[in-house]
């Protein structure tokens, strides 16, 4: 009952807020930051009363706040949720970065009801996905998500948003389909004819036929790859990355992209055990691959936005790495696999709160100077040194510097991946390297050298119609005056903002037990499942 | 008669006597009080529906020497047909007031829905045809109530082309009873699988094309664009739902009973005139401007998916819910859509409602659930139809006919967010190719202002809490057609 509360708490906000055109516009961004408010302190509250377990324990057992009703009784669908290690942290972080979203966004102007209500309603379907049990349900939520997406960048983007938000509608729509055919085949292939997730994994469907095992997985795996995004099916990243909101961003690459990895642990590996196993190979190489190229595409981009957005492909293909090596049975004994599998998962939770904090910074920059190309930025650290404070801590977090949550979780994929597959991971560990080297590049491009910032009065790059290249666009900026204004400081809404964020990262830096105690177990359980 | 049940149509009874006193009482009302007669319409079809819902809870059987069906499908349909003319009444009723031949129209409807819930129920091969041209006579004329030039030639198209396969279908029918020599469906599924198969192919030709052509699907599917851009948007709305319900039972009981074990391959036939449905019907309405041709195309597409479990009628129990729950949402949700339009009739272009609409917010987002109910979003009732369906084609060995409707789907996303884009954000999705020459429909001074009729905005608005409503609640309404309740 209380995670029904928690997860639909957020809805109910929204129809209020809809329902009841006369709150002002400020009152109605107090009502979205009252009601996440609200619920991160309920899914607080649960983490508080959660009990981890000893051993293995999660995925088919010791689950916490179940419910289960029957919804469609012919194909036994039903809305069945709970909780345990593994959507425990997830919950907490969609808690977390939708507050600080709600509070970033205290001064937006534009249609505030809209806008609250549909982040609300985003909340709903995100905290959903990560609490659902059933492969129905998880798909209900899982597109509903994608559909409040397309709104929030369609009616609040800038530049080309409403191409970028049909790119990122359909390519993700796409991949949710690939997911249904697939939850269909589970159903299909299973011996009691369920779409329950804990009695599949009990019970793994197509044991015995590892073809159409196979053809299942690549369903599944397409679904979840498309909504990653794992190489080669990111392209729509960039652009709905860019042309988002910061709020939209944020909540984009820091809630939505972990849907899909969090699928491939919840679903993929413990109810097809054998095709993963089969298949970790493929996994890793992809999980590789995306590490790579998100790392060598992002050092070549000249707008700060896209070069997060790519960052986010390198830091999913981590995950993916340590979920692929979780599957390598033969060649890594249980203890390793379960490292990797806990790094994976700590990664989601770190990945969440650093890109979350960069992209509210990155939308700061927006709104001083409606611009996100580097050469018109730079010496940032004097006239704003809290702003280049918090763009420092975030970058060093990200790059995986000792003493932040980045660190924890990328030492852990590469401990439990080493001994499974060791040429990937050593290969992998150059991806760092790289992305050492451009957040150190950004950081100087922005913060050092002499005070740079777009003037006001330069044509608005959103009213001059489809921009035919971003990098055309950034040279040709680049040849006029450049005039040194002032740049404010962060406001107290934006600090409010995100520097809770970092405080959190820096925290699961420094105390990772505080994570590890709820993960490790069902990470446990999860390693135990898919060696089946 | 002697011993057989006449009560069993009572559900259908209703309608004929509320057609009846329908037509009588109209005759005594003066013209402007003709609101009686759609009370009573309505109350005649609620009480059929009440009805049909009633006998749902008997176990299913066959009255009048066989000919007349009654089960889970044919409950279904009479509900679904018995609320969608009652709730069509009120749609047509804002163009309709004041009409001098309106109670002749609500009467055509009701009789159209009759010939509907026969489609669905008969048993018998000449039952079948004589309720095709129950369910096509009153259509004609409904089609071209408004008597303007559009109208005129939408009927004729409809009129000609429903003559031709009417004579395809005698023609099957005659090639059926000559290979067999009885037209009860029972009775021909016992010797049809030794029948010669040339004359057996002739059979399941026709007899195929006469219900494909009611359900609109392809390649019999011309009549639809022309006929709902022609006619009025309510009457497009009837004319897309209510027959295709009862054409897509008949030929799922078809399948399910006289073609079950015939010598040809009829599932595969079936399938690939569903995949063809869906891939045509979608890319006609990529293109399309005019918002009412748009809604054309996707019921096309729509029939495509329905067929798909006409195609495993026979090869898995998932169909029977399949097809309950995909026929009560399509209805739910077409007659939505189109009551946007009704709701707006000046607004015929995608560009009208991106310059025009989008202040009154509320039907924009009833309008956005309803066209993402077409998509199969969830919870949309739709959608759960769309996951019954994929289910049991997979089931029935038709994988490869849900990959296809799985990709029909993602692009059947990007012509209904053409519309969605531009009634939510009022700016186009992306940029509309220049109207003018060679465009489709009528058009209208974009940028006018707009007036919402209430009747069609309330059908809007119940359509899409109905739709969300149907999909979340989707096990009580499976637990209701299937008798457990």
């Amino acid at each position: 009952m209380l995670l029904t509360v928690v997860i639909f708490l957020p809805l109910l906000a929204a129809a209020v807020l809809l329902a009841v055109p006369g709150i002002p516009g400020r009152a109605a961004i107090g009502v979205w930051i009252a009601a996440s408010a609200v619920d991160l302190a309920l899914v607080g509250w649960m983490w508080w009363r959660f009990e981890p377990g000893e051993g293995a324990s999660g995925v088919v057992d010791g689950l916490a706040y179940e419910a289960d009703v029957q919804w469609i009784p012919t194909v036994d669908a039903g809305y069945h949720v709970g909780v345990d290690g593994l959507s425990l942290p997830l919950l907490a972080l969609t808690g977390v970065l939708f507050l600080a979203c709600a509070i970033y966004s205290l001064r937006e102007p534009d249609r505030p009801h809209t806008y609250a209500a549909l982040f609300l309603f985003l909340q709903t379907a995100c905290l959903g996905t990560f609490a659902s049990l059933d492969l129905i349900l998880f798909f209900v939520f899982f597109d509903l998500s994608i559909v409040g997406m397309y709104f929030v960048i369609a009616g609040w983007g800038h530049g080309n948003a409403r191409r970028s938000a049909l790119k990122f509608f359909l390519y993700t729509f796409i991949g949710s389909l690939a997911l249904l055919v697939g939850f269909i085949g589970l159903f299909l292939g299973s011996e009691e004819r369920t779409f329950d997730m804990v009695a599949l994994a009990a019970n793994p469907p197509l044991a015995d036929s590892p073809v159409a095992g196979g053809l299942v997985l690549l369903a599944i795996g397409l679904g979840l790859a498309v909504k990653t995004p794992l190489f080669p099916f990111h392209t729509w990243l960039p652009d709905a990355h860019t042309d988002a909101p910061a709020a939209g961003s944020a909540v984009l690459a820091g809630i939505l992209l972990k849907l899909g990895t969090y699928g491939f642990v919840r679903i993929a590996m413990p109810i097809l055990p054998d095709a993963w196993q089969r298949w970790a190979m493929v996994a890793v190489v992809v999980g590789v691959i995306s590490v790579l190229w998100g790392a060598f595409v992002a050092l070549a981009q000249t707008d700060v936005k896209r070069m997060i957005a790519y960052t986010s492909v390198n830091h999913m293909g981590y995950v993916l790495l340590g979920l692929g090596a979780a599957g390598l049975v033969a060649s890594a004994d249980e203890e390793a696999r379960t490292v990797a599998t806990v790094g994976a998962m700590y990664q989601m939770v770190s990945h969440g709160l650093l890109t979350g904090a960069l992209f509210l910074l990155s939308g700061v920059l927006w709104s001083r100077g409606h611009s996100y190309a580097f050469d018109r930025w730079g010496g940032l650290a004097r006239p704003a040194p809290v702003f280049a404070a918090c763009l420092a801590v975030a970058a060093f977090g990200s790059l995986g510097l000792p003493g932040f949550s980045g660190f924890i979780a990328e030492f852990q994929v590469f401990t439990g991946a080493l001994q499974a597959a060791p040429v990937g991971t050593v290969i992998a560990v150059v991806g760092i390297l790289i992305t050492a080297g451009l957040f150190l590049l950004a950081l100087q491009r922005l913060l050092t050298g002499d005070t740079v910032v777009p003037s006001e009065t330069e044509p608005d790059e959103t009213c001059g119609g489809p921009v035919p290249g971003r990098t055309d666009g950034g040279a040709a900026t680049a040849t006029l005056p450049r005039k040194a204004s002032r740049m404010a400081d962060l406001r107290g809404h934006e600090m409010a903002s995100i520097i809770p964020l970092l405080a959190l990262v820096l925290i699961l830096g420094l105390f990772p037990r505080l994570l590890l105690d709820v993960l490790e177990p069902a990470a446990m359980a999860a390693v135990e499942l898919v060696s089946r | 008669m002697g011993d057989e049940r006449v009560l069993a149509l009572l559900p259908e009874l209703l309608l004929l006597l509320g057609a009846v006193g329908g037509l009588l009482l109209g005759l005594w009302t003066p013209q402007h009080r003709q609101w009686r007669v759609r009370l009573l319409v309505t109350v005649a079809c609620l009480a059929s529906a009440g009805a049909a819902a009633v006998a749902l809870a008997e176990p299913a059987e066959r009255v009048f020497e066989g000919t007349w069906v009654i089960d889970t499908t044919t409950g279904v349909v009479r509900i679904v047909v018995a609320l969608g003319v009652a709730v069509l009444v009120w749609l047509a009723s804002a163009s309709l007031a004041g009409h001098p031949r309106e109670t002749e129209a609500y009467v055509l409807m009701l009789l159209g829905g009759l010939g509907s819930i026969a489609l669905a129920a008969s048993g018998d091969l000449l039952l079948l045809v004589a309720a095709y041209l129950l369910a096509s006579v009153p259509l004609y004329a409904l089609a071209g109530f408004a008597k303007d030039s559009a109208g005129v030639e939408a009927t004729m198209k409809y009129y000609l082309m429903g003559a031709f396969v009417g004579v395809l279908m005698l023609v099957g029918v005659a090639a059926l009873v000559l290979a067999a020599g009885t037209t009860g469906y029972l009775d021909l599924a016992a010797q049809l699988p030794e029948a010669s198969p040339a004359l057996l192919a002739v059979g399941v030709l026709g007899v195929l094309a006469g219900v494909a052509f009611k359900a609109g699907a392809v390649p019999v599917h011309f009549w639809v664009p022309d006929v709902t851009a022609g006619t009025t948007p309510p009457m497009a709305a009837y004319l897309t739902t209510i027959p295709k319900i009862g054409a897509v039972a008949a030929a799922f009981r078809l399948l399910a009973e006289p073609f079950a074990d015939v010598p040809l391959d009829v599932p595969l036939l079936v399938a690939v005139i569903a995949a063809v449905s869906m891939t045509l019907g979608n890319l006609a309405a990529f293109n399309q401007t005019d918002v009412l041709r748009l809604l054309a195309y996707s019921t096309v597409s729509q029939v495509g998916y329905l067929f798909m479990v006409v195609a495993v009628a026979a090869r898995t129990d998932l169909a029977v819910p399949a097809l309950a729950i995909y026929l009560a949402g399509y209805a739910v949700t077409n007659v939505g859509a189109f009551a946007a339009v009704a709701a707006a009739p000046t607004a015929r272009t995608i560009t009208d409602w991106a310059t025009a609409i989008g202040r009154p917010r509320w039907i924009a987002l009833s309008l956005v659930v309803c066209l993402l109910g077409l998509v199969g979003t969830p919870p949309t009732a739709v959608f759960v139809g769309k996951l019954a369906v994929f289910a049991a084609a997979w089931d029935g060995a038709l994988v490869w006919l849900v990959v296809v409707a799985a990709m029909n789907t993602v692009a059947s996303l990007f012509y209904y967010l053409r519309w969605i884009a531009p009634a939510f954000a009022g700016v186009p999705a992306i940029p509309v190719p220049v109207e003018g020459a060679g465009g489709a429909g009528p058009r209208t001074a974009a940028g006018t202002a707009q007036t919402v009729h209430p009747a069609p905005a309330m059908v809007l608005h119940a359509a899409a809490v109905g739709s969300i409503l149907l999909g979340l609640g989707a096990g009580v309404w499976l637990g209701i057609t299937s008798g457990a309740v």
